[in-house]
């Protein structure tokens, strides 16, 4: 299986440095070297908790943006321009072509990522924190942003399997939106006991990613530590969901006529 | 030919619906119970015009697309079998390939897909780029290639991996002349290595030059199956003659009419029967005759006159008997 989903991961990955994706490491150095300047000036004791905030933003927004918006091409480009073709016609099942383009987007993301936690850590440097223990919450607030971009990126191939790029991103943005209200969505269901409505929200609520628990943003700010239990349970049901994600976007696309 | 031997390609009542318009969609045959095989070992041209079906064919011939009806199999394998692809090469229709990558990248991504090792990939890879004439153009990202060479690079990746079984989706198409000739000697040099070629084309001297049967397709159905001199036969042959009329004298009548004048030079084509009479004729009126030469008609040529005349048509049946 590796041998075929390697390669074309790689090749997505490829893709994505040679078009210039990481170009948007640049803006978060901007952004990073703004924000520790700015605070540094007015340095009433927050920095780190501003810093961090604004970083972890960061990070998650970037990454979000890049996993939808070539989430929702990376197959259907390949089909428009008629590169699947000479693919396909190479022994590889299209199950492990989804999954190689879906590798490859994630390790684009993981070393984006990657890069803008360093950035993150220098600003935080330069503003004069010293690391500590606690600072590991910042880092499974960062794996946590990591599991949330390989479900929206699941999200955006299972779409772009039967529909346009730009229906994909709707519908991907969409779902992301309500997954992380989810929980509010619920909790308006619940207060008008209209047990119609009631159906409703709690339905969206089971069916729904609820992203809302993959935010430990502020967890990490504070300094707080994240509980063993949450990382697991984000980590299981991250997997699951991807899973199931990538089993229907097969089951979809190995039956599909490319044009 | 070994009796025995299991056809290269065996194509089984092939049918093909796709779905036509956006509110009501309904769906058109594209391809009618097509049957026919391809023995191991030969060159076989797969003829029509366009729209006629052939790119339709080899996309469910390599699971691009998937049959309403019927199946085929590449040696005893079924199209569905994924280890099929190892024993064939595909060139498609006006190829595009990763445009960020430089050909010597692309056809190292393809090989990884076949079991080589490092060492034995880089040497093919090399090898065949050699094969296609790109080795100089190896390191030159595909953005920037012509028609052509995206072409050669396609006809690259469909043999590299050594397939006993190549197909190619309209090979000569968009090359120049020395191009043209090119492929027609990889084509050649494949079946010299005992392999089979399956191609489609709708130029009728391709066709004549290289194969040793040929398949008629034409609107989704199998108009007869030959060797291609059974097809050259029935092409109605006619004659085109170039000369320089003599400063003063008229042409005679029956040529007068018929002649198209390119600047000081006049054009006719007659009938080869009629080709001495014409010429004798333009003898008596002392014109200067340039050239005589016989008219190819292309397929397109060919098919409009199967779809108006009999003669034509009659001539197919016997070619599928
Ligand atoms: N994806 C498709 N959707 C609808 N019609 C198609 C599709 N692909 C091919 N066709 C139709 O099928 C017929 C055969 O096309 P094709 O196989 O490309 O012909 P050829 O390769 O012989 O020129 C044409 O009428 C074409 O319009
Ligand atoms: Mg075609």
């Amino acid at each position: 299986m590796s041998a075929t989903v390697g390669p074309v991961a790689i090749n997505t990955f490829r893709e994505a440095v040679r078009d210039r994706v990481l170009y948007n490491l640049v803006l978060f150095a901007l952004l990073m070297i703004g924000a520790a300047i700015l605070v540094g000036e007015i340095s009433i004791g927050i920095e780190r908790l501003v810093i961090i905030n604004l970083g972890l933003t960061a990070i998650s927004v970037f990454g979000l943006v890049m996993a939808i918006f070539i989430g929702v091409g990376l197959v259907y480009k390949e089909i428009e321009k008629r590169t699947l073709y000479s693919l396909l016609a190479k022994p590889i099942r299209r199950w492990e072509f989804l999954v190689g383009k879906y590798a490859g987007l994630l390790l684009t993301l993981a070393v984006n990522t990657a890069f803008m936690t360093l950035g993150l850590a220098a600003a935080l440097f330069y503003v004069g924190w010293r690391f500590e223990r606690s600072d590991t919450s910042i880092l499974v607030a960062i794996y946590f942003i990591l599991l949330e971009f390989a479900l929206v990126t699941a999200l955006a191939l299972f779409f772009s399997c039967f529909t346009t790029p730009m229906l994909s991103t709707l519908y991907t943005l969409g779902i992301y939106i309500t997954g992380v209200f989810a929980d509010d969505i619920r909790a308006v269901g619940d207060f008008t006991r209209n047990p119609a409505v009631l159906g409703v929200t709690r339905a969206i609520y089971y069916v729904v990613p609820n992203f809302h628990n993959f935010n430990a943003i502020s967890m990490a700010a504070h300094g707080n530590a994240i509980p063993f239990t949450l990382f697991w349970q984000n980590t299981l049901y991250a997997a699951l969901y991807v899973a199931v994600l990538l089993l229907a976007a097969s089951a979809v696309f190995s039956r599909r006529n490319l044009k | 030919m070994n009796a025995m031997s299991t056809p290269a390609i065996e194509i089984l009542g092939l049918t093909k619906d796709f779905p036509v318009g956006f509110w009501r969609p309904r769906m058109r045959r594209s391809l009618d119970s097509l049957s026919f095989q391809v023995d191991e070992g030969e060159v076989f041209g797969f003829l029509g015009p366009n729209g006629a079906g052939k790119t339709t064919t080899m996309k469910l011939l390599m699971g691009l697309i998937f049959p309403t009806s019927g199946t085929a199999r590449v040696r005893g394998r079924s199209i569905d079998d994924v280890e099929m692809h190892r024993e064939i090469g595909y060139l498609p229709e006006q190829p595009y390939f990763y445009d960020y990558l430089t050909a010597r990248e692309l056809l190292d991504y393809y090989a990884r897909f076949s079991n080589y090792s490092a060492a034995e990939r880089r040497e093919r890879v090399e090898k065949f780029l050699e094969r296609v004439g790109l080795a100089a153009a190896g390191d030159v990202q595909l953005r920037k290639f012509s028609k052509g060479m995206l072409q050669r690079a396609g006809i690259a990746q469909a043999i590299l991996h050594d397939p006993p079984v190549v197909i190619l989706d309209e090979p000569m198409s968009g090359l120049d002349p020395v191009g043209r000739r090119e492929v027609r000697d990889i084509i050649l040099e494949l079946k010299k290595q005992g392999r089979t070629v399956f191609f489609s084309t709708h130029i009728l001297s391709d066709a004549e030059m290289l194969c040793d049967r040929v398949a008629v397709l034409a609107g989704g159905k199998l108009q007869g199956v030959g060797a291609p001199g059974a097809i050259v036969a029935i092409k109605a042959p006619a004659m085109e003659i170039l000369f320089e009329a003599r400063e003063g004298r008229a042409l005679p009548a029956g040529l007068a009419e018929r002649a198209t004048r390119i600047g000081g030079r006049c054009r006719v084509e007659v009938p080869e029967e009629g080709l001495y009479a014409a010429l004798e004729q333009l003898r008596g009126c002392e014109a200067r005759i340039l050239s005589v030469s016989p008219v190819h008609p292309t397929l397109e040529d060919y098919f409009f006159r199967l779809v108006g005349g009999t003669a034509v048509s009659r001539g197919l049946e016997e070619i599928s008997r």
